[in-house]
C-alpha cells in the first residue's frame, strides 16, 4: 500500500474489510467508532487475534502483544495504524 | 476387496448426505486421504480413509443419504486383482446392524500429518476453501495453492480476495442457513439428552493461579510477530492433555461394556458457530504436539469449523473435551459431557482476585477451571487429583511448550 492511498477513510475500510471476514453479520455502517469493539461485535480472543493479524497483514503494521489492551474501538485501530504508519515513513 | 464404510462423526450424527467424491474408480488412496465430502447438520466433512489400495467401486452416489456404517466404496488391497466389478444393486436403504461404531474410530491411529494425496492426483481445494471462495466471489482455479501438494487453503483464498478486493456482499440464502441451524439444534439436543439422561455427572472446581503461565506466554510472544504468537488457551489445552495422559479414567469412552480408554489424546475443542450452535472437533495427539503446532492446529479447527468444514476423524476422535467460555466473560463453566467422551473440562473468564498467600494480601491472576465428569468411569478422588495436576502443569508452562 502507497503512502498516499493511506487516508483515514482507507485504513477504516481496511479494517472493516478484516473484521468483516471475520465476523460476516457485521454490517460496516452499523459500526461506532467510539464504542468498545466487544460490545458491538461477537469476538472471542481467536477471533480478536485474527483481526489484527489481518490488519498486520494488510496495513503492513506491526503490533506488539503489549499494545493488544490498548486496542479496544475501531478509532483506536485507526488512530495506532495511522501513528504506525506515519512512524514508518 | 476392502469394504470402505462411512465413519462415526460423533454421538450426535448418526447419518450424512454425500455431497462430493474426490476419487474415482480406478485411483490409489493413501491413509489418511479425503476421498469424500458428506455433509452433516453441524458441517460439510472431509471423509477420510484410513485404508491403503485402489478404488474398485463407488456405491453411494451423489446426493444419497446414509447411515454411519454404510459401505461408501469398495477398494483393492495393494496387490489384490480386480473381480469383474459386481452387478449394480438396488442399495437397501435401512439402517445397517452395525451402527455403533465399537470404538473403530478411536482405535485407528491418527493421522500423520494432514491428508496425504496420491502424486497424480488432482489439484485439491478444500471445501471450506471452495466455499469462502465462492462466497466472496473468486474464481477458485486462479488461487495459488501453497499447501500440500499445492492444495488450496482457506487463506490461500483470503489472500487471493485481499488482492482482488472486491467487497463481495454476502448474501447466501438465508433460508439454507436457517435450516441448517435448526438441523443442528436438533442434533446438539439429542446428544445433550442422551449425556444428561445416560451420565451420571459429577463436578469439581478449582481456582488456578494463571501468573506465572501468563508471564511466560507474554515473554514468549515478545519476540514473536503477530503472527508467530500463541493464545493462553493453548497453553489450557495442553496442559488438560498431558493431565489427561497420566490420569487414562477421563480420556476415553464409556460404551456398552464399561469404559474404554482412547490410544490418544484428542482433545476436542468446543467451537461456538456463528449464528449459533456449535461443534467439538478434535485436535489429535496434544500431549504430542509443541505449543507452535497446537497454535496452528487450533487456528485452523476454529477457522474450518466457522467455515462449515471439518474430517471425519475430527468428528469421531475426540477423548475429552475442553470448552473455554472465559472470553465471553463468565466466572465458571458447569459442562455437559459429550457421549460417549467420560470427562469435560471447563475454563471460566481469567481475572485479578484478592488472593491470601503466604499469611499475606496479594493480586494474583487467576482460572475458574471446573471438571464434569461420568461418575461410571471414576470417581471424585481421582477426578480432583486430575484437576490438580492441570493446576500444576500450569505453573510450569516451560514444560508444556516441548
Amino acid at each position: 500500500m502507497t503512502a498516499e492511498m493511506t487516508t483515514r477513510d482507507d485504513i477504516r475500510e481496511e479494517i472493516m474489510s478484516v473484521l468483516t471476514t471475520i465476523a460476516p453479520e457485521v454490517e460496516a455502517d452499523e459500526i461506532e467508532d467510539d464504542v468498545l469493539l466487544r460490545d458491538q461485535v461477537d469476538l472471542d480472543s481467536m477471533d480478536w487475534l485474527n483481526v489484527l493479524i489481518g490488519i498486520h497483514n494488510r496495513l503492513n503494521v506491526d503490533i506488539p502483544e503489549s499494545d493488544y489492551q490498548s486496542l479496544r474501538t475501531l478509532a483506536d485501530l485507526m488512530d495506532y495504524v495511522e501513528r504506525r504508519t506515519a512512524q514508518h515513513l | 476387496m476392502i469394504e470402505f464404510k462411512m465413519p462415526a462423526l460423533g454421538s450426535d450424527m448418526d447419518e450424512g448426505t454425500l455431497d462430493e467424491w474426490l476419487v474415482k474408480a480406478g485411483d490409489p488412496v493413501t491413509r489418511g486421504q479425503v476421498v469424500a465430502v458428506v455433509e452433516t447438520t453441524k458441517a460439510a466433512v472431509e471423509i477420510e480413509c484410513w485404508h491403503e489400495g485402489t478404488v474398485h467401486e463407488l456405491l453411494v452416489g451423489i446426493g444419497e443419504t446414509v447411515q454411519v456404517g454404510t459401505a461408501l466404496a469398495t477398494l483393492l488391497a495393494p496387490g489384490e486383482s480386480a473381480e469383474p466389478p459386481r452387478k449394480k444393486q438396488p442399495r437397501p436403504t435401512e439402517t445397517p446392524a452395525a451402527v455403533e461404531p465399537k470404538g473403530e474410530a478411536a482405535n485407528q491411529p491418527a493421522p500423520a500429518a494432514g491428508p496425504k494425496l496420491g502424486p497424480h492426483h488432482r489439484r485439491w481445494i478444500s471445501p471450506a476453501a471452495r466455499r469462502l471462495a465462492t462466497s466472496l466471489g473468486i474464481d477458485v482455479e486462479t488461487v495459488t495453492g501453497t499447501g500440500p501438494q499445492g492444495a488450496v487453503t482457506i487463506s490461500d483464498v483470503e489472500h487471493a480476495a485481499a488482492s482482488v478486493k472486491k467487497p463481495a456482499k454476502k448474501r447466501e440464502s438465508k433460508r439454507t442457513a436457517a435450516d441448517r441451524a435448526t438441523e443442528m439444534r436438533k442434533s446438539i439436543a439429542a446428544a445433550m439428552s442422551r449425556s444428561k439422561r445416560e451420565i451420571p455427572h459429577y463436578y469439581l472446581a478449582d481456582e488456578m493461579p494463571l501468573d506465572k503461565a501468563l508471564s511466560w506466554l507474554a515473554e514468549r510472544n515478545a519476540e514473536r510477530s503477530i503472527t508467530e504468537r500463541v493464545l493462553p488457551a493453548v497453553l489450557q489445552l495442553k496442559a488438560v492433555a498431558t493431565a489427561a495422559q497420566r490420569f487414562s479414567e477421563f480420556n476415553g469412552f464409556w460404551r456398552d461394556e464399561g469404559f474404554e480408554p482412547a490410544t490418544g489424546v484428542h482433545v476436542g475443542v468446543a467451537i461456538s458457530l456463528r449464528g449459533g450452535g456449535l461443534v467439538a472437533p478434535a485436535i489429535h495427539d496434544v500431549p504430542e504436539k509443541n505449543l507452535d503446532e497446537l497454535m496452528g492446529d487450533l487456528t485452523d479447527l476454529v477457522a474450518r469449523a466457522r467455515a462449515g468444514s471439518l474430517r471425519s476423524s475430527e468428528m469421531s476422535d475426540p477423548s475429552i473435551t475442553v470448552t473455554n467460555l472465559g472470553d465471553q466473560g463468565v466466572a465458571t463453566v458447569f459442562g455437559v459431557i459429550y457421549p460417549p467422551q467420560v470427562a469435560l473440562v471447563g475454563f471460566g473468564k481469567p481475572a485479578q482476585q484478592v488472593c491470601a498467600v503466604d499469611g499475606g494480601i496479594r493480586i494474583a491472576t487467576t482460572v475458574q477451571t471446573s471438571l464434569a465428569a461420568d461418575h461410571r468411569a471414576s470417581d471424585g478422588h481421582r477426578g480432583a487429583l486430575f484437576l490438580t495436576t492441570i493446576s500444576e502443569l500450569l505453573q510450569q508452562p516451560d514444560l508444556l511448550e516441548k
